[in-house]
């Protein structure tokens, strides 16, 4: 069977992980609302990990594909530490829209 | 066959992420974020990486997708309620959007030539059996840290989401 790169190729990729990327960055810039701008957060991360996995099988080295695996664990992580400081936030100011928290503007 | 696939994929992963940031409800948002993350996982399984496919399934679309489905029920947060920002600020994030893209586009358009044609050469390189020796052979002191790091994760989540009763 033949493999994908061989028949798209890897620029393909590159450019498909690109435009995940400025997604992700046009959601930070465009919502105030804080999940959906973590939400963002993780798309940006996994236009990461799509490149990460194409060069991984372009050099066909498994080191890619275990980097990839430690991102998951540090975004489960991040996720879960995110939306308990939101929780948080949340029950202090009643609402999460990000322009409200301007206490530290001076 | 696999051609049409990857653009069918592709235009489901891009479209799927877009609907997610234009979505006012935040509800759909988190819906839509799972048809993303099902696409990306469909990428994997072309590139015929087995086990991330798994992973990314099991710990995206399964564990965060419904912590934040949860959060965002807890916060009552299904309706609709958020008010735009200025158009001025929204006119400033297209801009940004389209010169991030431009310039990575760019860069990579530059430097094509370098890029040599794939050759395979069929060594096993991604199955489930090669990933696990790498994993705790050469990478099994990060694999201790990671287990370390969700386990702190864990209780810090505990700690910070708890109602604390002296303060407030």
């Amino acid at each position: 069977m033949e493999h994908v790169l061989q028949i798209i190729g890897i620029e393909q990729y590159i450019y498909l992980s690109i435009l995940l990327f400025c997604i992700g960055v046009f959601g930070i810039l465009y919502r105030r609302n804080a999940i959906v701008m973590f939400m963002s957060i993780e798309i940006m991360l996994n236009a990461a990990n799509l490149l990460l996995v194409a060069f991984s099988n372009y050099h066909e080295d498994a080191n890619g594909q275990v980097f990839v695996f430690f991102t998951m664990a540090v975004a489960a992580a991040e996720v879960a530490i995110g939306l308990a400081i939101l929780v948080s936030i949340y029950r202090n100011i009643g609402s999460i829209d990000i322009d409200k928290l301007k206490n530290l503007k001076g | 066959m696999i051609e049409i696939l990857f653009y069918i994929l592709s235009a489901l992963t891009l479209g799927s992420a877009f609907m997610t940031i234009i979505s006012k409800n935040p509800i759909h948002s988190a819906i839509w974020l799972v048809v993303s993350f099902f696409s990306i996982a469909g990428h994997y399984a072309l590139f015929n990486s087995q086990f991330l496919a798994m992973v990314h399934i099991i710990v995206y679309s399964g564990a965060i997708m419904i912590l934040m489905l949860f959060t965002i029920m807890l916060m009552n947060l299904n309706i609709s309620d958020e008010i735009s920002k200025p158009f001025f600020t929204k006119l400033i994030a297209v801009v940004c959007f389209g010169l991030v893209g431009l310039v990575l586009i760019a860069s990579l358009a530059q430097s094509a030539p370098v890029i040599d044609a794939y050759a395979a050469t069929g060594k096993d390189y991604q199955s489930i059996e090669v990933l696990g020796k790498i994993l705790l052979n050469e990478f099994a002191v990060p694999f201790e840290m990671a287990a370390v790091l969700l386990l702190m994760a864990m209780i810090g989540a505990v700690l910070i989401s708890k109602k604390d009763k002296t303060i407030a």
